[in-house]
């Protein structure tokens, strides 16, 4: 049988995180596929529905990545979506979905190699893991 | 120091004697205008809003029942001003409700002085018909349930009065106290500056204060708050995953009754029912094509998340939503297991104080470090 490979929604923020992967492409850094990424334009704008879709559907790990406090393109937006995160969190948690498969990163426009890192390490944590407990429940209310 | 007035009553007098203190702010200009709970002509009680002093005899506010949350009928007097004094007589839950309104701007508390009753519980709707039926009244009723006895035959209290820790009022201007004061007397409670001018304006002396009533209270928190631990537990037991919480919703036909009537719901527009949710029928096909089946209406649990990332961190946990459900849902201990979470994470409780601000209306920069993980 052929290695479990995680589904990873990626929402990166325009200015930062999203750089960071286009500087890693650049840079001919390698990283899994498993990410797909979506790009927004901060990550203060990743609605809760967002990340809860994406697990109802059956993504494996939902990966936020945004600008390192201070560096928001828009101020703040950054800090608002820590606090949603803790928030969605606390309430994926209730229903099995613990926090190693919902991450929210900070990583700068200018560090490539730290995107590398994080989707590798992300990747793994979720190949040991397994699939998500919400995997082909086609029956399910969702 | 608090100010109290006795009230005492004969049988059968309660409401006569209440309705006279609300009479005599209406004629004295301490207020223009009472929204409490009256009896209705023929059966029933709801709240209603009475500007002439003839009609406080109907008034009855240990009706154990609210047909709908108090909070929403405050937003609709309060939220475009009047500009005329309102005593709103309420239930704890409606008041911590509106306490958080305040804070979204949906309650203005300038022009009204809130009253808190002690509340003991309520019953459904058809329960309290029943109730009515069966000969009870607010007296019987105070008087049984502090004696615990709140069944009545085939009913009791609903869940969420079984397990709320918050039978006394905070925030208000004046309390209706019930909890151990006696079998014969209530007291009335002014509580701010506004409030003891209030009471002033009744007509009603001051004296006493419930010698019970502190002990009683606590009391009744305790056995309360135990109750609703072991709720959590069992609940939380049985909905530790997603597909155990699906099976819980299961009867959920997407009516959104559970959102109208909850009070902290605060969308003008609730998203699920704007063009966010209204797709194609080629969306739901490829839907469809993903597992080979779609239940429809689609989206219930999605819907039930959703409310709860919006409306847990103000839960006051009234029971609204179950009582709502035309499937006998109970999900009241969905929002409020999720709500205790949730408000725990922000160290914030729903209704504690209007200064407090809620948690996703603000930031710090240097919190939740734990979120990340990272330090620069």
């Amino acid at each position: 049988m052929s290695e479990f490979e995680p589904k990873i929604v990626a929402f990166f923020c325009n200015w930062c995180t999203f750089t960071a992967a286009d500087l890693a492409g650049t840079s001919r850094l390698s990283y899994p596929p498993n990410l797909k990424i979506i790009r927004v334009m901060c990550s203060g704008m990743v609605d809760p529905k967002f990340v809860l879709k994406a697990f109802l559907n059956g993504a494996d790990g939902v990966l936020i990545g945004g600008c390192w406090p201070g560096d928001c393109h828009y101020i703040n937006g950054n800090m608002k979506a820590r606090r949603r995160v803790a928030l969605v969190t606390e309430l994926l948690k209730q229903f099995g979905i613990g926090e190693e498969r919902f991450w929210l990163r900070w990583i700068a426009a200018s560090e490539g190699n730290m995107l590398k890192e994080v989707a590798d390490e992300m990747t793994a944590k979720l190949k040991q893991l397994g699939p998500s407990p919400l995997q082909n429940k086609g029956q399910m209310v969702v | 120091m608090a100010k109290f007035a006795k009230l005492s009553f004969k049988k059968d007098e309660l409401n006569k004697e209440l309705s006279g203190f609300f009479k005599g702010m209406l004629e004295n200009g301490a207020v223009n205008a009472v929204l409490a709970p009256m009896a209705q002509a023929k059966k029933g009680v709801r709240l209603s809003l009475v500007t002439s002093a003839a009609h406080t005899a109907q008034v009855d506010p240990f009706a154990p029942v609210a047909a709908v949350s108090g909070a929403k009928i405050a937003s609709s007097l309060t939220a475009r001003p009047s500009g005329r004094k309102v005593a709103m007589v309420l239930r704890p839950c409606e008041i911590r409700a509106v306490v958080e309104l305040v804070k979204l701007k949906q309650v203005n508390l300038d022009d009204v002085l809130l009253i808190g009753m002690d509340c003991l519980g309520r019953y459904e709707n058809t329960d309290f018909a029943k109730f009515q039926e069966q000969g009870g009244t607010s007296e019987s009723f105070l008087e049984n349930a502090q004696a615990g006895k709140t069944g009545m035959g085939d009913f009791d209290l609903i869940g969420a009065c079984k397990i709320c820790e918050f039978p006394a009022a905070e925030n208000v201007d004046m309390r209706l106290c019930a909890i151990g004061s006696g079998s014969d007397s209530v007291f009335i409670e002014a509580v701010t500056s506004k409030g003891e001018e209030a009471l002033e304006k009744s007509g009603l002396k001051t004296g006493e204060s419930p010698a019970g009533r502190d002990d009683a209270v606590k009391k009744l928190v305790a056995t309360r708050t135990e109750a609703r631990d072991k709720k959590f537990t069992e609940y939380r037991a049985e909905t530790n995953t997603f597909e155990a919480l699906s099976d819980k919703l299961s009867a959920c036909i997407n009516c959104y009754n559970c959102r109208v009537a909850c009070p902290v719901c605060y969308c003008k527009e609730c998203v699920f029912v704007t063009d966010t949710f209204r797709h194609n029928g080629d969306q739901f096909m490829m839907w469809a094509d993903k597992d080979g089946i779609l239940k429809m209406p689609n989206d219930t649990l999605f819907y039930h998340l959703t409310r709860i990332t919006h409306m847990s961190l103000f839960c006051v946990g009234c029971g609204q939503c179950t009582s709502a459900c035309p499937n006998d849902i109970d999900l009241m201990p969905l929002f409020r297991t999720s709500a205790d979470k949730t408000q725990a994470r922000f160290n914030y409780q729903a209704g504690r104080s209007v200064d407090e601000e809620q948690p996703m209306a603000g930031f710090k920069s240097d919190e939740l470090v734990e979120v990340t993980g990272q330090v620069k």
